[in-house]
């Protein structure tokens, strides 16, 4: 092959690079290893982790311990899902296209929503999208988001970060103090300079949100509404188009993702009809071909990066469509009848969990009202304690919410999967009482 | 790959019905179902018990009623329409879309990897903060630099990271300029990200080597003194070309206060032949899904890890991985001047692993390859289509070129027309139209994974097009003809756009007076 270009050597083929930009050394990497010494590395290493479900697990805070049926893998492990890529080429590509299309088809039958993307990186980039659009692409340019405290402490950084250089830094309204947002505070943090109010359904205290009460507020000053959701809350509870929400966004890690230690999940991000051509990232669209064939295409990409470069909507790129794609299986694979009868089994271990919990001696309710699969107790101890110590016992006892908040250093967050059992939960909590005793 | 002697036309007869497309909510049938749930012996409380005073949904989510068969038979259907790096060449300019070891998938799907909560006590996840730091060394190493972030979770969430780590910087000096410097051969993603950034981009025009206009750089920084945030630079640049005049062009950037940022989009070019921290670059970020191996999924993950030189390290995203004294690894979140985080968490976990297999696997020796057979095999396959396009630039090429399809507009032939017929020959089209500086753009990108066999087929396809263009132009014209569809009809999906299933009660709902 050298003979056919023309040169003599390889190092021929890059004299082309200037020799004081060379690199004419050996990069300090480790020998090259056989497949068979990478694998037994690699598997050292990950020996070295406990894996949740290796322990009986109440930890979520964002990612969730929720069962990926076989279907999952079976679909997304083949090869030309998985190694293909942007379905720049449509009629190579009506597969991944038309599964994107049923992609966003489910997002916005579970937000109650008329426009889905094809998926952003996570749930906390995908809320800062969703700021960027309201308050650069429309809306109020140039205005404030306005926060509840009962949004993930991680997303409010990420969207702080996100939009540093856009404008006002976000006002975060602190909780009511049982981890719900508090419609008086809220209505005063709210002003003509608002771009948007987030909520999040549930709230990360795993409280149920008065949803139309803030979309009220909202656009009484002519805001948008931003709700960022649990998607599998919405098997039961209203959808934020029904409660009058502009846009949703979340993670989508527990529709039939791993944990993967924090990623990848994938974001979602739908909004009102209005908002169509604000969207950030890929969209599918539904057409025909010249013979009238049904087929599908990447569509209204003039509000993109490759097409409209510093105009663009968003700088978004790669997205997380594979894991979408196991978040399209998993939600089929659920259907129409599986997800609320999901939805109402993690209602029921979360709601007896908490009343277990509530009746150790000193143990106390942090989140009021009603929860989904979440919810936090104030301890008499701090709450890093009582993790390591049942870590110890086989547990993963919760978030210690002191890592967000010095105040909050007594309070556990807990949550509960669909295949935790009542034993269990019993079991679990006869060890926090022996602890706490 | 198909012979130029089986050339395919069409395959559908005239007045043959349409295959029926059915989506998977079409394929729904009341009362089938796949999904299980476990049993828990948890008191079987009722929604009105659990949920009192609380807005529920008035209808559920019209997903579909399907069976475990149905739903596997039905993306089965679906894989089957598309087209992947294992089904053959895809040289997809600017996407590195090369082979992936299978190995990787099997250790990112090791239980004490996808296993893991990003919460679990850092006692219970040493070996994955092991990986991310010794992943972390290694990236550093291979840019030159100094310190990493693993957080970004793609090439362009990289390039939004580096950004403001400039503006940090910038910030921190009481200095508050706001132009980044772009050449006008850059990827989309480099002005938009700019923009997210709150800077303001100015292109900077190409010389008559394919190279960005030194004389042009310098002078819009002496115009704009204490205004240059930064410059961006993809090296070798979006034409294949390598950037000869870098350490020039740093040197004046750094004169003028700014930063210089690397788009390592292109770095399967360079690996162990050139470094970008010794090219004077400042900031870099790597896309390893391309570079270091991830499937691309259709679309994604990525990751887009970001290295910096030493002083931008006190701004890198929190947590920061840290070794304690007891030599166990830490999260350290204490870093007061970081400029925050920029996504949940560490970052795509699941995809930094698999290139901490990639790079393990081929070490420095490895890498080199990667890059030496990359380059090869783009020369290689230049020399055998250059004859049949105009080449803008006469320079020896890196790990992939551009040609521009120009000539064939005399037969009335677009580069886009091209790229449909190519469907027909079963391999994948280059990028087309990309960059924006050649006209009738074909941006080729073979990857070091094809053999000569496969370019030589490559390169067979394009030869056989390109003479029908010449012969049959009108073939290219109405092109693919052995696809499940013909070309579809993008402007009408634009004009009325359809983004969902439209489902039988909606029309119901529709007509019905309000």
């Amino acid at each position: 092959m050298l003979a056919a270009v023309g040169v003599s050597s390889l190092d021929d083929l890059f004299e082309t690079i200037p020799a004081e930009v060379r690199f004419d050394g050996r990069l300090d990497l480790p020998e090259p290893a056989a497949e068979a010494d990478v694998w037994r590395e690699l598997s050292g290493l990950a020996a070295r982790n406990r894996p949740a479900d290796e322990l009986v697990s109440f930890l979520g805070g964002g990612i969730y311990d929720t069962f990926v049926p076989a279907v999952v893998e079976a679909v997304t492990s083949r090869s030309e899902f998985l190694t293909s890529y942007t379905p720049y080429q449509a009629e190579r590509s009506q597969g991944v296209l038309q599964a994107i299309f049923e992609y966003q088809t489910a997002i916005c039958e579970l937000t109650g929503l008329d426009v889905s993307n094809a998926s952003m990186y996570d749930g906390a980039t995908a809320l800062a999208e969703a700021a960027i659009l309201a308050a650069a692409h429309g809306g109020r340019p140039g205005g404030r988001i306005v926060v509840s405290g009962g949004v993930h402490p991680e997303y409010v950084q990420v969207l702080a970060t996100e939009t540093h250089g856009l404008g006002p830094a976000p006002v975060v309204i602190a909780d009511d103090g049982g981890g719900l947002t508090s419609a008086a505070a809220l209505r005063a943090a709210v002003d003509a300079q608002t771009a948007a109010v987030v909520i999040s359904q549930p709230s990360f205290f795993g409280g149920i949100e008065d949803l139309a009460a803030a979309a009220r507020i909202a656009h009484d000053a002519g805001a948008l509404l931003i709700v960022v959701a649990d998607p599998l809350a919405l098997g039961v509870l209203a959808s934020p188009g029904q409660e009058g929400a502009d846009i949703a966004v979340g993670e989508g890690q527990s529709l039939g993702n791993y944990q993967n230690f924090g990623g990848p999940g994938f974001g979602f991000f739908a909004a009102r009809k209005e908002l169509t051509r604000r969207l950030p990232g890929r969209i599918v669209g539904e057409t025909v071909d010249g013979e009238g064939r049904r087929g599908f295409v990447l569509t209204l990409q003039t509000r993109e990066q490759h097409i409209r470069r510093e105009r663009a909507t968003s700088n978004i790129c790669s997205n997380h469509a594979l894991n979408a794609l196991a978040g399209l299986v998993y939600l089929s694979w659920l259907g129409k009848d599986g997800l609320p009868a999901l939805a109402l089994q993690l209602a029921r271990s979360a709601a007896y969990l908490r009343e277990r919990l509530l009746g150790v001696p000193g143990v106390e309710p942090y989140t009021r009202g009603p929860v989904f699969r979440e919810f936090a107790v104030t301890l008499p101890v701090a709450a890093g304690d009582l993790v390591a110590a049942l870590a110890q016992r086989g547990y993963l006892a919760g978030l210690d919410l002191g890592r967000f908040w010095p105040e909050r250093g007594n309070t556990l967050l807990l949550a509960v999967s669909e295949s935790r059992t009542r034993a269990e939960i019993d079991a679990f909590v006869e060890e926090v009482s022996a602890h706490l005793d | 790959m198909r012979t130029l002697t089986e050339t395919p036309r069409r395959a559908t007869k005239p007045g043959a019905p349409p295959p029926g497309i059915r989506t998977i909510y079409e394929k729904s049938r009341p009362g089938r179902r796949a999904y299980s749930l476990p049993q828990t012996g948890v008191p079987e409380v009722s929604l009105d018990e659990l949920f009192p005073g609380v807005a529920r949904r008035r209808r559920p989510a019209r997903l579909p009623q399907i069976a475990e068969v149905d739903l596997v038979r039905h993306f089965t259907e679906l894989s089957g329409r598309d087209y992947g790096v294992e089904t053959g060449i895809y040289p997809l300019g600017s996407c590195t879309m090369k082979y992936n070891p299978k190995v990787n998938e099997l250790v990112a799907a090791l239980p004490g990897v996808r296993g893991l909560h990003p919460y679990e006590p850092e006692e219970l996840v040493q070996g994955a903060l092991e990986l991310m730091d010794t992943l972390s060394r290694w990236l550093a190493e291979i840019a030159g630099l100094a310190r990493t972030t693993l957080q970004p979770a793609a090439g362009a969430h990289g390039e939004l990271t580096g950004l403001l780590l400039v503006r940090a910087y910038h910030e921190d000096r009481g200095a508050e300029p706001h132009i980044a410097l772009i050449p006008d051969t850059a990827h989309g993603t480099n002005p938009a990200s700019v923009v997210m950034a709150g800077y303001e981009p100015a292109t900077m025009p190409s010389d008559a080597r394919g190279g960005i206009d030194v004389a042009a750089v310098r002078r819009f920084v002496n115009e704009h003194a204490g205004d240059i945030a930064c410059l961006m630079l993809t090296n070798p640049n979006t034409l294949g070309l390598f950037e000869t005049d870098i350490v020039e062009v740093a040197r004046i950037v750094h004169e003028a206060g700014g930063l210089l940022y690397y788009d390592g989009a292109n770095s399967n070019a360079v690996l162990g032949r050139s470094r970008p921290g010794d090219m004077g670059f400042d900031i870099v970020h790597f896309n390893t899904h391309k570079t270091f191996s991830t499937p691309h999924g259709g679309g994604g993950p990525g990751a887009g890890p970001v290295v910096v030189r030493d002083i931008l390290e006190p701004y890198l995203p929190v947590p920061v991985l840290k070794k304690t004294a007891a030599h166990q690894y830490t999260l350290d979140y204490d870093r007061p001047r970081s400029i925050g985080k920029v996504r949940s968490f560490y970052g795509n976990f699941g995809v930094l692993v698999r290139a901490y297999a990639y790079i393990r696997a081929l070490g420095a020796e490895g890498l080199r390859e990667v890059s030496d057979a990359a380059v090869l095999n783009a020369t290689y396959v230049m020399a055998g289509v250059r004859d049949l396009f105009d080449v803008p630039y006469e320079r020896p090429v890196m790990h992939e070129f551009v040609v521009s399809a120009e000539p064939l507009r005399a037969h009335g032939v677009r580069a886009l027309d091209v790229a449909k017929r190519l469907l027909d020959y079963g391999v994948h089209p280059p990028t087309t139209y990309f960059p924006l500086i050649v006209k009738e753009a074909l941006m080729i990108e073979p990857t070091e994974t094809e053999s000569r066999d496969d370019l030589d087929a490559f390169v067979a396809a394009v030869r056989a097009v390109v003479g029908e263009a010449r012969s049959d132009p009108e073939l290219l014209r109405t092109a693919p003809h052995t696809m499940p569809v013909g070309r579809l009809d993008e402007v009408a999906a634009a004009r009325n756009p359809v983004l969902s299933q439209r489902f039988p009660d909606d029309e119901v709902a529709a007509a019905r007076p309000t």
